[in-house]
């Protein structure tokens, strides 16, 4: 065996049951998710007719289900890692992925059988609310659902507080204040450790508060003389959902944080400038959420503005911290372009190029016109199908990676391309229609918006067959997956004799 | 008639440039990803430098954009334009339910500010004022037990619709009103 200096030696560690679970579940919903979004798609392109009841049903499944499994695939990939430093309970990670089942189980009868169809965000007093539409049973299993998912999540991510805090003392430590506020020793925790610590923080603080509004909502559902203020529901539904969903994305970036230094055998560390932009991230990802009441003219105005102007500071560690510093380590570093290397680069560029569109929607004056049109998921399924999902299938691809110099198929590479132009694709689709005023959520569209509709069907066909191709690629390798083997760690050019 | 969509392409268009912009730098380093440097501490230090001035420029560019943005908010009272004269705002009371449109008034005179008193009898929809190219001129929220005031000046004659621009279940869709727009 040669030996370099900066070669590390030990074999990176194979997935536990848990982790594999997670993934299985996640990818299996995924697909079935995507299947549910292309038909909604379908719908509006007006090749297919299921009428508007289906339409909301699906898009009400497709919103909880992704949701639901982009929770699931982040935490998988930070528990995966983050258990390298911290002692982390198996039992509360199973314990999570029940309940999560139980919640599925339970949405899915709610909007399958109870035909209840109040979208993903059960924005008070809709579910309540429905003009018969459906019951005030099959409402209150859909948030009871939603309830059962998030006091899952909120068990795990308690076990994660409780055990940085038991390493590293406290969560100031763990997010490396002492190195931040005081001298550098470079002994701050390492990347992963820092961003866990910030989606535990933000996310036990969003689920207690999306866990206060779905009980208030249940009661109010029975108790209607308990009443709930309109603007201070949605003001707290929306908190609870911008940070869950934000979170799954900053959960899922610690596979980069760690799998790329690998690949690149160079370090990412957690230096003033890294500390410095996660800590803001875990101010900003909270005190965001007012962008999503901007047309709330009602909401104070202080607040208002407080979303535009983070929506726009809230970018730079994006795009300065994470995207800048994944592109030094692969600038000149010979990276070996695998699958995993490939999905992991092209995920932190669907991250930034989707929080384009994103702040520029938090601007005021252009949310004035834009709001509520196609244009928001077109900005956010960047993030989640460029981002953050290309981060959960990098993942997989390192995973199930046979040896760190198996080369990948010529199908892997066509499925790499395909997802990448089926997605820009797609979200393009999103985008212009947005631009053309087309609202979102409709399951009928005027006749003049149909060809964006026909586009984005076409692109999301594309994107579906990579992502199936991806799936069975993992689905093939579960065994790999388990196995504690050399994936990444020799630079390249070093060559194993 | 373009003036008035004049947000949207100016957001479509920065979007595109700036999603490219990213693109660009992503590519860059991927043709320029061989040939390694062994030795990574030369180019890190280059590479904040080129961070730093990075950041100067994002803050240069896009802290006025922010501020200048904040000018005219749709919240304050000018923003009804075109204030010709000095009478007052004609006001409409405009309430959303469950799924229709109730309006005080339809029809509106070219030139004159209007004054929507925006709210709901039910359930949250949202009030998205569409000309007659179909393209979204502005909106509020209808929120049960708020009412939200939004001050628009209509330049152009013509049909306007008023469609829901907030998810309110199975006719969302279909929860569109008319105002006719007149010259005087
Ligand atoms: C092939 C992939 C996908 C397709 C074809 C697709 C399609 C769609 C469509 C057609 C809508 C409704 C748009 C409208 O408002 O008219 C939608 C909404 C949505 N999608 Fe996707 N999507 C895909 C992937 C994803 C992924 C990966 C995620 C998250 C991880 C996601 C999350 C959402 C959410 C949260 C909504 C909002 C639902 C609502 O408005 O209530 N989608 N998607
Ligand atoms: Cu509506």
């Amino acid at each position: 065996m040669t030996k370099t200096t900066c070669m590390t030696t030990t074999p990176d560690r194979g997935a536990e049951t848990g982790v594999v679970a997670y993934l299985l579940t996640a990818a299996a919903v995924v697909l079935l998710m995507m299947v549910f979004g292309l038909l909604m798609r379908l719908e509006q392109a007006q090749l297919i007719e299921m009428g508007p009841q289906p339409f909301y049903k699906l898009m009400t499944l497709h919103g909880a289900g992704m949701v639901g499994i982009a929770g699931i695939a982040g935490a998988a990939v930070m528990w995966h890692f983050l258990r390298q430093y911290v002692a982390l309970s198996t039992g509360i990670l199973f314990a999570n992925l029940a309940l999560f089942l139980a919640g599925v189980v339970m949405i899915l009868t709610s909007v399958l059988l109870g035909d209840f169809h109040g979208a993903w965000t059960f924005l008070f007093p809709l579910p309540g609310s429905s003009m018969g539409m459906w019951s005030t049973q099959a409402a209150a299993l859909f948030m009871a659902g939603l309830l059962v998912i998030g006091v899952g999540f909120l068990l795990l991510h308690l076990d994660v507080a409780r055990a940085i805090i038991g390493r590293y003392g406290s969560f100031a430590r763990a997010l490396g204040w002492p190195q931040l506020f005081g001298h550098d020793d470079g002994k701050a925790p390492p990347p992963t450790v820092v961003a866990s610590t910030m989606v535990t923080i933000v996310n036990v603080i969003g689920l207690v508060v999306g866990a206060s509004i779905l009980a208030m909502m249940l009661v109010n559902l029975y108790v209607p003389a308990f009443r709930i203020d309109a603007l201070l529901a949605k003001g707290m539904i929306y908190f609870f959902g911008h940070v869950f969903i934000n979170a799954t994305i900053y959960m899922a970036v610690i596979g980069v944080y760690e799998i790329l230094p690998r690949y690149t055998q160079r370090p990412w560390k957690s230096n003033k400038v890294f500390l410095a932009s996660w800590t803001a991230s875990t101010l900003m990802v909270m005190f965001i959420f007012p962008h999503h009441l901007l047309m709330d003219f009602a909401f104070p105005k202080w607040m208002l503005i407080m979303g535009h102007i983070i929506g726009y500071m809230n970018t730079i560690p994006i795009l300065l911290v994470t995207g800048y510093g994944a592109l030094m380590l692969v600038y000149r570093s010979g990276i070996r372009w695998d699958m995993t290397a490939r999905l992991l680069f092209v995920s932190l560029f669907g991250w930034a190029a989707g929080a384009m569109p994103a702040f520029i929607d938090g601007t005021i004056s252009v949310n004035y016109v834009m709001h509520n049109t196609l244009w928001v998921p077109g900005h956010f399924h960047t993030y989640l199908l460029l981002g953050m999902l290309a981060m959960i299938f990098g993942f997989m691809y390192y995973l199930g990676k046979p040896a760190q110099d198996a080369t990948d198929g010529m199908l892997d590479r066509m499925a790499f391309w395909a997802y990448t132009t089926g997605t820009l694709g797609f979200v393009l689709s999103f985008l212009y229609a947005g631009k053309e005023s087309v609202a979102r959520r409709y399951a009928a569209h005027l006749p003049e918006w149909v060809p964006y509709d026909q586009a984005g069907a076409a692109f999301a066909v594309l994107l579906i067959s990579a992502a199936l191709w991806f799936m069975l690629r993992f689905f093939g390798r579960l065994s790999l997956a388990r196995r504690d083997h050399t994936r990444a760690s020799l630079p390249y050019g070093v060559v194993a004799a | 008639m373009k003036g008035e969509h004049i947000m949207q392409e100016i957001a479509w268009q920065a979007s595109l440039i700036l999603m490219a912009l990213v693109a660009l730098g992503f590519a860059f380093v991927a043709i320029n990803s061989g040939g390694r440097y062994e030795d990574y501490a030369p180019l890190q230090k280059r590479a904040y430098r080129l961070r730093l001035a990075l950041f100067w420029g994002v803050v240069l560019v896009f802290g006025p954009t922010m501020i200048y943005t904040l000018v005219n908010l749709p919240y304050d009272a000018a923003h009804a334009r075109g204030v010709r004269d000095a009478r007052p705002a004609q006001v409409i009371q405009a309430t959303g339910h469950l799924w229709y449109w109730e309006l005080s008034e339809t029809e509106i005179a070219t030139g004159h500010p209007v004054e929507f008193r925006v709210t709901s009898a039910d359930v949250n929809h949202g009030f998205g004022i569409y000309d007659t190219n179909m393209k979204l001129v502005a909106q509020v929220q209808a929120m049960p037990g708020y009412i939200n005031t939004l001050r628009h000046t209509f330049d152009e004659a013509g049909t306007y619709k008023i469609m829901c621009l907030e998810y309110c279940g199975t006719v969302h869709h279909a929860m569109v009103a008319e105002l006719t727009v007149a010259g005087r």
